[in-house]
């Protein structure tokens, strides 16, 4: 929109992704004089923020700079050599479908660290807090900005130790075992798909991502293809997660603490889905157009198990935890990101890329929320909160109440908010698949899915039902439920106005992906 | 040296007395006169100024390191027969050097760590015995014949029997260096033989000359050839302790004194996996489908075996920090075995991974072991649980101590530690040992609990009985200036790779013969 000179943004683009690091080294430090405010644990935190304020700031400046008429030629892209002896290079870039992603990031952490300062996460020292939220959004920035495969790789990894530990120091119940079986996980994934970008690398004699995709799997003799798709499909599946290696993720949901979660399902799950549509998709079309429709499958079985699983803990009696349930909603969720991948169609991949941002977004605020009703109740467990008739929080805190079920509602994709565009579009992908792909198989992909997303109607508003409706004359004697205090407004709001901008006006973001999209689908010939 | 004595004898026909690059040999005599100085001198220094005995071996060390300097060019070489084919019993070529670097720093390092530790020691004999391996073990990457080779390796191990053992009065230690010394003693025998059988098959010693003839050996003598070339890397796998010549090490670690146990985790790996990579890559290049494939195997195994072994370490057992580092350190010898096979398969560039692998891990398992030894100093009984709450009391030192044990685990932040998992998981993909790659995958993640467990506990707020007890500034000993150098000397390179992971890793990419 803006005109920004080339080097001008690569700087941006480059102090994205370094800022947060020195700013996690900078927190361990004592802070210098001037800025100690009250208290050095308030000061760490606002050292949070305030980094974290400027990496969305050069976000968003990234984004005005953009040149939005050419989405998708890579844009501010450095390559520099950094280790020769393993032809890895800091090559960084950004197109229509790592923006809106660079974007999202930024946000959704500037918005955890704002929520901590107000409200100090319960644990040790916040420092360490500060440091590895810091380092968790480096890692994740850098997965969307890095354009060689390795240095991928090694973002990929970066975010494990700082997750492992949010989870482990900060969370909740049975952390430990949660935290581990995160990692562990996670890193089994990770390693497996090292192997397969080695073997890309290796055979194809770069791993340079522009140029890979340039090639569209040219260089690459079909088994390879098949190999290495099924390597780095299992380490991108863990991460999304595809059922069924998704066990690790409502454990580690359950366990984090609320600003954990939210940058858990908002930003981490993303980079899955994201190594999907960046690396496998353009890089090894044969191998992918193989696998599709097993990942078809997969995808669907996971939007109805996570539906199946949300009906399950929604019951009454059946004490489901609300965080919980909203884990397994993300694993319907990304159910759909990955149909839509599977398509293999310009209209598919815009679907999911479309639906990962919007899941983002109200995951996000989900997690916010949950996190905020398990602070008031000091539980998150539905059956504890209904009791008899239910929670009642729109008679005892109306706006946290109306929030809830707004954000709800968003997530079960009604039309006008952001969760319905890429629901409609993936199905809509599914309908058409691309050539060579079953369409009958796809037909009745897409018929589960539609049925999925019934499902998933069902128990958002059973949730509704339970949390912010009842009697509140039942909850007399309990203490009074604050409603929703100003920080918590101030880092609310822009995540619910985002998902009623994107769901009335999705060409904003379809305009991005759209055309990178088709670029890759193509092999850079457009 | 004795090959010398080998090789004048053959190349007579040209003059008498051979000539020799001094320069070329100067780092292993420097070490080996400096261990001789040091022992005469232990005779006339009072016992007041025997810690003056550990400065002069460290000035020996460095002096050594720094006459490595003149000679990066790699091209020189010495002891040489004339004809037929030109063999050279000592050349220092690009891997002997790095592998020189490597085991001299590491030798440095453990005097740095002993300087301290070892004063309830003989202090003339520990120095003497430590700088007499070193010699050895820097000999060793740049033999270029079996005879040599042996000598270097017996060299490098003879002494390191009497570290392990130099607790006087210590049962357990005497009981690791008996058990250390048997078992390699089996293991030398039998590498003898299969040098033996070589020989009978091809009629010469030197490396480059007996891979020309084994290209071509007669029938009958295919067996006897294929026997030697077992029995030899039996030998050198006993020295790397991999699996399953591996059951010494961790007894070994636990008896031996701290530094010694470093040094054996470092130098004598080192040791062991280059004396491998001469005898496979050069002599034995026709018979790589024998050797491929067992070291393939061996490497699997080893890797396995240790991580197992060391997860099933329990925290709280006594000496459980030095038992895990062992067990480690087994696991992470059959990282390093793994370009050895791909080198079988896809070529001598292979064997550069190893090299930067080794560079790797001798810095930050160097640095793990200094920081083990500062924490004993506190907490003798070196348990993992002792480390609980270091952050709290030394924020540095935890902190490093998290670094090097990530860096061993492969993980950011310890990014030359990944870098380095990358090379070895790369040759081997390259090589097609696709199986071999999955079980080094699976094995990552096995690591990979043990060590963020360790590091988890470092972080953790301390045991509130031992904090109430005690208060923290009146309990925090002076850290000795040696210790201190060796932590912060490991903790600066790892960082420094990490940032630029080129200056090792470069050796992966080029062929260092």
């Amino acid at each position: 929109m803006i005109d920004i000179s080339e080097s001008v943004m690569q700087f941006l683009l480059a102090f994205i992704v370094v800022a947060p690091l020195i700013g996690a080294a900078a927190a361990l430090l004592p802070a210098p004089p001037g800025l100690r405010g009250k208290n050095p644990e308030q000061a760490v935190l606002r050292h949070g923020v305030t980094v974290t304020g400027l990496v969305l700031l050069a976000a968003v400046v990234l984004a005005i700079g953009f040149d939005h008429d050419q989405p998708s030629t890579m844009q501010a892209s450095t390559d520099i050599s950094w280790i020769p002896a393993l032809d890895v290079r800091i090559h960084l870039g950004v197109d229509g479908i790592s923006l809106p992603l660079l974007v999202l990031t930024a946000l959704l952490t500037f918005l955890c660290a704002l929520h901590s300062y107000f409200k100090l996460p319960a644990g040790p020292s916040p420092k360490a807090f500060v440091a590895l939220v810091l380092v968790l959004e480096s890692g994740t920035l850098a997965t969307f900005a890095v354009l060689d495969l390795l240095l991928f790789f090694l973002a990929f990894e970066m975010v494990l130790i700082p997750m492992y530990f949010l989870i482990a120091r900060w969370g909740g119940e049975r952390k430990q075992a949660a935290a581990w079986k995160f990692i562990l996980y996670t890193l089994l994934g990770s390693v497996i798909m090292l192997l397969g970008l080695l073997l890309i690398g290796l055979e194809s004699g770069t791993f340079d991502m522009v140029a890979l995709a340039t090639d569209n799997g040219r260089g690459l003799t079909s088994s390879v293809q098949v190999i290495a798709v099924l390597a780095i499909g299992i380490g991108l599946a863990v991460k999304t997660p595809m059922w069924p290696l998704h066990s690790w993720l409502p454990d580690a949901h359950t366990a984090a603490p609320t600003v954990g979660s939210v940058l858990l399902a908002g930003v981490l799950l993303k980079m899955g889905t994201y190594g999907f549509v960046r690396i496998l998709l353009p890089v090894t079309p044969e191998g992918m157009h193989t696998f599709a429709p097993y990942l078809a499958a997969f995808a669907v079985v996971g939007i109805i198990y996570g539906s199946l699983a949300c009906l399950a803990l929604v019951r009454p009696g059946a004490k489901g935890d609300l965080k919980r349930l909203i884990a397994y909603s993300s694993v319907g969720h990304m159910g759909f990101v990955l149909l839509g991948i599977a398509t293999m169609t310009p209209t598919g991949v815009n679907g999911a890329l479309f639906a990962n941002i919007a899941h983002g977004l109200i995951t996000g605020l989900l997690f916010f929320l949950v996190g905020a009703v398990k602070d008031r109740y000091g539980t998150a467990d539905l059956d504890t909160l209904a009791g008899a008739t239910g929670a009642a929080l729109y008679g005892r805190a109306p706006r946290l109440g109306a929030l809830l079920a707004f954000a709800a509602v968003a997530s079960l994709g009604l039309p006008g908010l952001a969760g319905f565009w890429g629901e409609m579009l993936t199905l809509f992908g599914a309908f058409d698949p691309a050539a060579g792909l079953s369409r009958p198989a796809f037909l009745t992909f897409m018929a589960i899915g539609a049925l999925g997303t019934l499902l998933t109607a069902a128990y958002m508003l059973l949730v509704v039902r339970r949390v912010c409706m009842g009697d509140p004359t039942d909850h007399q004697r309990e203490p009074r439920v604050a409603d929703i205090q100003s920080h918590e407004f101030a880092a609310w709001t822009p995540l619910a106005a985002l998902t009623v901008i994107a769901g009335l006006w999705p060409a904003v973001l379809l305009g991005l992906t759209d055309p990178a999209v088709q670029k890759l689908l193509a092999g850079g010939k457009s | 040296m004795t090959a010398a004595v080998v090789t004048t004898a053959a190349g007579s026909t040209a003059s008498l007395v051979q000539s020799v690059d001094w320069l070329a040999i100067a780092p292993p005599v420097i070490a080996a006169t400096t261990a001789l100085g040091v022992l005469v001198a232990d005779l006339f220094v009072s016992e007041r100024r025997k810690p003056y005995l550990g400065y002069a071996s460290v000035a020996g060390l460095v002096a050594a390191l720094a006459f490595l300097l003149p000679l990066r060019a790699g091209d020189r070489s010495t002891f040489c027969v004339p004809a037929p084919g030109d063999a050279c019993s000592y050349t220092a070529d690009h891997f002997a050097l790095v592998i020189q670097a490597l085991v001299l720093g590491g030798a440095l390092l453990t005097a740095l760590l002993s300087l301290d530790d070892t004063r309830k020691l003989p202090a003339g004999e520990y120095w003497f015995l430590l700088l007499s391996s070193a010699a050895g073990a820097a000999l060793l990457p740049a033999a270029r014949d079996l005879a040599t080779l042996v000598v270097a390796l017996e060299v490098a191990s003879l002494p390191a029997f009497a570290l392990v053992g130099i607790k006087r009065g210590d049962r357990r230690s005497s009981e690791a260096a008996l058990k250390f010394f048997l078992s390699s003693v089996v293991a030398t025998a039998v590498m003898l033989l299969g040098v033996g059988f070589v020989y009978a098959t091809t009629g010469t010693l030197h490396l480059t000359e007996i891979a020309a003839r084994l290209d071509d050996v007669p029938g009958q003598f295919d067996t006897l050839a294929k026997t030697g070339v077992v029995l030899t890397l039996v030998g050198f796998a006993f020295k790397t302790a991999a699996a399953p010549f591996h059951f010494w090490v961790p007894e070994t670690y636990v008896g031996a004194p701290l530094p010694i146990a470093a040094y054996l985790s470092v130098v004598g790996k080192a040791v062991g996996f280059s004396g491998l990579v001469l005898v496979t890559v050069i002599a034995f290049p026709a018979y790589a489908d024998v050797w491929g494939p067992a070291v393939a195997v061996l490497a699997a195994l080893t890797m396995t075996i240790g991580n197992v072994a060391a997860l099933r370490q329990s925290a709280t057992r006594a000496r459980s920090a030095v038992r895990l580092l062992a067990w480690s350190s087994v696991a992470q010898a059959g990282y390093l075995l793994v370009p050895i096979a791909a080198a079988a398969y896809a070529g001598d560039e292979r064997i550069g991974s190893t090299v930067a692998y080794a560079l790797m891990y001798a810095v930050v398992n160097l640095g793990a072991f200094a920081v083990a030894a500062l924490v004993a100093r506190t907490h003798p009984g070196n348990r993992i649980s002792d480390y609980r709450g270091l952050y709290a009391a030394r924020p540095l030192t935890a902190l490093a101590m998290g670094f090097f044990l990530l860096c061993l685990a492969g993980l950011p932040p310890g990014i030359i530690g990944l870098f380095a998992k990358v090379t070895v998981f790369s040759a081997a993909v390259d090589a097609g040992l696709g199986w071999l790659a999955v079980v080094m995958a699976v094995n990552v993640v096995i690591a990979l609990y043990y060590y963020l467990q360790w590091t988890a506990a470092l972080f953790r707020s301390p045991e509130p009985t031992e904090g109430a007890t005690e208060a923290p500034a009146a309990a925090r000993p002076r850290v000795p200036a040696p210790l201190t150098t060796a932590i912060v000397l490991t903790a600066a390179a790892g960082i420094v790779l990490s940032g630029a992971p080129q200056l090792v890793l470069r050796f992966a990419a080029v062929n260092l013969f």
